[in-house]
């Protein structure tokens, strides 16, 4: 499909399910929409290169030339911000794609499994679950170190066996279905079972889980760059923005703030989206 | 239907049991974790003895100082040694500090129990006055506006909210120091004032996912038989939450309130660093970047059963008020 033809979709009425969304719920699509752009075309955006000493002061104030003024080295702050965007949603979204994909197949191995097989992987997921998540980040990092891959990996780790444990209780219900049973009955293997009966059936929650591990996951990389144990320099997301930056808070220095409220628009803006979707009940936090 | 007390003594030794298979299980739980903890800190080839004698050192040295650390011994043993130590208070030696890692821990881990205790104070009157003003008005303006509120403050970095509270109380109006610096003697109040700042970004932290568990833990006691019989025999709104819906709900209101304060936990890590407070959790990550490994494992060790006790807290209220259970 054409770009033209791209644009005149999205200037067409809005499809019915975002016309029904809650106000809450149109201002968090609009918050995702933006930061998803943003983490594709900010590089191409950015005024500055966002390394280069571009701005006489440090941390100058909101202004015309320097739109959102400039950081603790003077360099440009929303250059910064439009290519840090990069690195916390696309890692964010890597890690929260894995940690759902690996927790549901594991969920739908436990649900058609031998019962010792279920039981042995739920009382792991159990144990890595009773683990809180800030906790378990620090450990990880300080035994195998954090660089983007190791980072990639920590987030997937950390936020499976939250993955799991939802998809387990969606699929170990679906599993009792009706028609799971006559598929059984048919003579149909597991794998076609789960694939094609179950895992269709499932994707609704899963999805909103996803949503839900997205948050968690930029939320505990930021807090980690914000400890200087996260992305490392030269490669700087916005939560080590917010970090090299705090020694202008004193001055109230847009440099500090609008990285943090970039994660935050971010991370609501989901929340809000999610909240306004019509579910099913029976999801939880976790 | 009074029941006779050979049955209500059934009943108390069945609840006994499935409070003790509770207790049994968090238990194995902690030795999980801890198994899970000391086998992903030791991931990475070298070892102490390495790091401490540095790459110079001859391997006979390296080898005589494993052997008196002990790392020369298996794995299993290595666990079983640790873990009897963690047991006995004497969670091992902290080569980077030289000094035993009990010791540095007992000088942190007060400050952080004072922070977290009084963020509960704060956190929890807070977070009951709006989960009750929200649920009492379901649906109406108030609520939706709390609800957006909470949810979104739910999703809000913990950094940002002390950056803002720094930026609110200690650049604009100078009123609290912006570093969290115990006071070495003083009163109480000096200690209030000293802590006010984390106190409450740490509670603001709290109290978002503590009012709407309360919210709904009363919303659903709202849909109960015996509020409608209430509702229809004229008590005031008010009145039925206050007195006919809250007495019923308290299990689910403090089974929500310990599972948040989990939040605790998490929050601490970013606060204490921030305002620089000689606490457990900014022990813990300066352990992370000096890759001080006994103290970290030991850190490690006392959230995760912090944690896991308040978990078990909640589920202990949650089978103590269901009256199915209590007087089967």
């Amino acid at each position: 499909m054409s770009a033209m033809l791209d644009e005149k979709k999205a200037e067409a009425p809005a499809p019915g399910w975002v016309a029904r969304l809650p106000l809450a719920g149109k201002v968090g699509l609009g918050l995702v929409i933006f930061w998803i752009a943003t983490a594709i075309g900010g590089p191409w955006l950015a005024p500055y290169d966002p390394g280069a000493f571009a701005h006489q002061d440090v941390f100058a104030g909101f202004g015309a030339v320097h739109w959102l003024g400039s950081d603790y080295l003077g360099r440009d702050v929303l250059s910064r911000v439009l290519s840090g965007a990069r690195y916390s949603v696309g890692l964010a979204a890597a890690s929260a794609i894995a940690a759902s994909s690996i927790g549901t197949g594991l969920a739908l191995i436990a649900a058609l499994a031998p019962r010792w097989l279920d039981e042995m992987l739920s009382r792991f997921m159990d144990t890595l679950i009773s683990i809180p998540s800030k906790i378990f980040s620090l450990v990880l990092v300080a035994a195998i170190g954090s660089s983007l891959p190791l980072l990639f990996l920590i987030a997937t780790l950390i936020y499976i066996p939250g993955a799991y444990r939802i998809a387990r209780s969606q699929a170990v219900n679906l599993a009792q279905m009706d028609y799971v049973q006559v598929a059984r009955t048919r003579g149909e293997g597991s794998a076609y079972i789960a694939v094609r009966e179950i895992l269709p059936n499932m994707l609704h929650p899963m999805l909103a889980d996803f949503g839900l591990r997205f948050v968690f996951i930029v939320l505990l990389l930021s807090g980690l760059s914000f400890l200087g144990l996260g992305v490392q320099p030269p490669d700087a997301d916005l939560g080590s923005l917010v970090r090299e930056n705090i020694s202008g808070l004193g001055e109230g220095a847009p440099a500090i703030l609008v990285p943090a409220l970039a994660i935050a628009t971010l991370t609501v803006g989901v929340n809000l989206l999610i909240d306004a979707l019509p579910r099913r009940r029976g999801s939880k936090e976790g | 239907m009074a029941a006779s007390p050979a049955s209500s003594n059934g009943g108390t030794s069945f609840l006994l049991t499935l409070l003790v298979k509770r207790v049994a299980s968090g238990l194995l739980t902690l030795f999980l974790v801890a198994l899970v903890v000391f086998i992903v800190s030791g991931l990475l080839p070298g070892d102490a003895a390495q790091e401490m004698l540095g790459q110079s050192a001859t391997p006979e040295a390296i080898a005589a100082l494993r052997q008196q650390m002990g790392l020369d011994q298996p794995a299993t043993i290595r666990f079983l040694r640790w873990l009897a130590g963690l047991l006995g208070g004497d969670p091992g030696f902290s080569m980077v500090a030289n000094m035993p890692v009990a010791d540095i821990i007992a000088s942190r881990l007060p400050n952080s129990l004072i922070l977290a205790g009084l963020s509960t104070l704060v956190a929890v009157p807070l977070a009951l006055a709006i989960g009750i003003a929200s649920a009492m008005r379901q649906g109406g303006r108030l609520d939706r506006a709390l609800n957006t509120t909470t949810l979104a403050m739910v999703a809000v970095p913990e950094f940002l909210i002390a950056t803002i509270a720094v930026l609110v109380f200690a650049v604009q109006l100078r009123w609290l120091p912006s570093i969290a610096l115990m006071p070495a003697s003083g009163t109480f109040l000096d200690l209030l004032r000293a802590l006010a700042m984390p106190i409450l970004s740490l509670s603001v932290i709290v109290v978002a996912q503590m009012a709407r568990m309360t919210r709904a833990a009363i919303i659903a006691q709202l849909g109960l038989p015996y509020v409608e019989m209430a509702r229809l025999k004229g008590v005031s709104p008010a009145r039925l939450v206050l007195v006919h819906v809250l007495p019923n709900a308290i299990a689910p209101i403090v089974n929500a309130m310990a599972l948040s304060l989990s939040y605790l936990l998490g929050g601490a890590v970013i606060v204490e660093t921030i305002f620089n407070y000689p606490g457990l959790a900014s022990l813990m990550v300066n352990a992370v970047t000096s890759r001080d490994m006994p103290l970290l494992q030991a850190c490690a060790m006392i959230f995760c059963g912090a944690y896991l006790l308040l978990v078990l807290v909640a589920d202990i209220v949650a089978i103590l008020a269901n009256p199915r259970l209590r007087n089967r």
